[in-house]
């Protein structure tokens, strides 16, 4: 810090030689102030941007198909005719499986983390887990395609099939050719790369029950389950959801772990076995192949309408884990 | 039996149900991940070899390595962080300096953390609208815009919490000093986070070098060497895309090299951010 130290002078400048050192730090301290700010401004205009042109490239789409866009589920480049409602299903379907299994495993393996494991294993799980949580979604994109829907079309959809065949609802939700893709198989794999997110968020949440409180519970003799489901959770609830939220936010958008096994098909099916699309795999398969304005922009309206859907998830997560941040006094 | 002690061993019972079930979930969440892990390390090393690093992406049907894809993603990787990483610091030093309790940084704070974990495809879509159709055509600088997007949140966020970690007496002691907080931030503030500002910079490698979806119509793919910035670049996680879904084995088997090359990538990033950060915690 030797640089800053303003040099002692005794002559008779000194006093205007300090009063141009304080007005220089005073100026670039202005500067540095101004810089950062409009760094922070940057970041809100990124927001700004991405709205504003994702509805910019989208509006010959709403203009030409208007409300209709949300309702049909007709998707043909040769006829230019787009409607969404296929890809909206397949996202909201697929993301439904994938927190259907995610969040009862991921409380459960956080309940394990924090409550009953070993704690010389503690650190080293939890480090794996988030570590997991770091690879990218191709590598599961590619697991589930080579591995996964190969597994499942010979081992368990023909099982599901025979199972469900006579069942009356449940036979259409499993009817038809194990095709391996499909919508069934994209939840599954969402759900396994969803896992470590919901898992590393309720550890952390669970980590904010204050000690004391799940001490005198174990103290009035609770036992380790009384005191998950009496203490930990009801004061954990808004964080538990807000993790939850976060955990879904990824699924909406998840783009390439789905693109490998959805089938891409723009149909509604009532099948879980059938192949599907969702929005974020019909841009990833079809947006450099869009030929012609309206095709494009279609794509880009879906962009719209999953920015538009992860946005408020998003939103509401960061909310519901900002009050548990307030509740617990940090 | 009393009725107490018969109630005392329902609830033993059910702890011992609910906690089985609890440690269940763990073995089977963890088989899972371990499994993937598994067979990725099998069929990519088995596909290692010295080629993969020294020949270029090959025609249908015919051997070749990954050259052009490794470099590509390394070129697209160092623009992008070197244009995200500054921009989060400074963004992240208001957060956590000058406007620690002001409203934009509130509403910043917000929208940052939506940013963070906001589809990556979207953000694709928004380069490809401000970057590609503008130029025309696309190329490797789309690419790199679209990914120093996506770094600038995660640096915004890690760098906030770094500054928030220093003391702030270390703060008042350069300010009694006589120095401007602009000094005061970078000779005191950064120097004492250095070890946690880096981490995040790892942070935000990590998760941009697997990153596909904005890549996909920003930097498109090339089955060449290039280093013109203003042309379509290839890169490893677009290359795998591309190669995987392909009916050709040998295609197939350079993506699973490629898939085991980014995961030994991030993996090693992630985990050496994260011995930074415990050496920073204890210093």
């Amino acid at each position: 810090m030797a640089e800053i130290v303003v040099h002692g002078q005794t002559t008779q400048s000194s006093a205007s030689a300090r009063a141009a050192r304080i007005r220089s730090f005073a100026l670039s301290d202005a500067f540095f102030h101004r810089l950062t700010q409009a760094a922070a401004l940057a970041v809100l205009l990124i927001l700004g941007g991405v709205i504003v042109s994702l509805i910019d490239g989208s509006l010959p789409a709403f203009q030409k198909f208007g409300f209709g866009f949300f309702v049909s589920q007709v998707w043909n480049p040769v006829t230019n005719k787009f409607g969404a409602l296929a890809p909206i299903y397949g996202t909201v379907i697929t993301s439904a499986i994938a927190m259907l299994i995610a969040v009862p495993v991921g409380l459960g393996v956080a309940v394990f983390l924090t409550e009953i494991c070993p704690p010389p294993l503690r650190r080293p799980i939890g480090i794996a887990i988030e570590l997991l949580a770091g690879i990218p979604s191709i590598i599961y994109g590619i697991w589930g395609l080579f591995v996964f829907a190969p597994f499942l079309q010979q081992h368990v959809q023909p099982g599901l099939i025979a199972l469900f065949g006579n069942v009356p609802v449940l036979s259409s939700l499993f009817a038809g050719p194990p095709y391996g893709i499909g919508m069934l198989t994209a939840g599954l794999i969402l759900a396994i790369m969803v896992l470590p997110f919901v898992t590393s968020i309720s550890r952390d949440v669970f980590d904010t029950v204050p000690p004391m409180l799940k001490e005198s519970a174990y103290g009035i003799g609770c036992t380790t389950w009384e005191v998950v489901r009496n203490v930990v959770i009801p004061f954990t609830r808004i964080g538990v959801v807000g993790g939850v939220m976060l955990g879904l936010g990824r699924a909406l958008g998840e783009t390439m772990a789905v693109t490998f096994v959805i089938g891409n098909a723009h149909r509604i099916s009532p099948s879980l076995l059938a192949p599907g699309t969702t929005i974020s795999a019909s841009i990833a398969n079809e947006f450099t192949e869009a030929v012609g304005d309206l095709y494009t922009s279609s794509l880009i309206a879906l962009g719209l309408i999953l920015f538009m859907i992860t946005f408020v998830v998003l939103a509401i997560a960061r909310i519901m884990l900002m009050r548990l941040e307030i509740q617990a006094g940090r | 039996m009393s009725s107490a002690s018969v109630r005392f061993s329902a609830r033993r019972r059910r702890n011992a149900i609910w906690m089985g079930l609890s440690a269940a979930a763990a073995a089977f969440g963890l088989a899972w991940l371990f499994l993937i892990l598994g067979v990725l390390f099998w069929q990519g090393f088995s596909g290692l070899s010295f080629a993969v690093f020294t020949q270029m992406t090959p025609p249908p049907g015919s051997s070749g390595g990954l050259l052009n894809a490794i470099a590509g993603s390394l070129f697209l990787t160092v623009i992008g962080v070197a244009v995200g990483a500054p921009l989060g610091m400074l963004a992240g030093t208001y957060l956590a300096e000058y406007g620690r309790y002001s409203r934009l940084a509130l509403v910043v704070r917000f929208i940052n953390d939506i940013l963070l974990s906001a589809p990556s495809i979207v953000i694709g879509l928004f380069v490809y609208e401000i970057v590609v159709v503008p130029m025309g055509h696309f190329s490797a600088i789309a690419g790199c815009i679209a990914l120093a997007v996506l770094v600038v949140p995660v640096v915004v966020r890690t760098t906030e919490d770094m500054l928030n970690l220093v003391p702030n007496t270390l703060r008042e002691a350069g300010a009694s000093l006589g120095m401007p907080r602009s000094l005061v931030i970078r000779r005191i503030g950064y120097r004492a986070a250095r070890a946690g500002l880096l981490t995040g910079v790892l942070l935000a490698v990590a998760r941009i070098s697997g990153e596909t979806a904005p890549l996909l119509f920003t930097a498109l793919n090339n089955q060449f060497w290039s280093t013109d910035p203003t042309q379509p670049i290839s890169s490893l996680p677009v290359v795998i895309f591309q190669f995987a879904l392909s009916p050709y084995k040998e295609w197939q088997q350079l993506a699973w090299t490629g898939a085991l090359i980014i995961t030994l990538a991030v993996l090693a990033l992630s985990i050496l951010a994260r011995s930074l950060a415990a050496r920073g915690a204890n210093q």
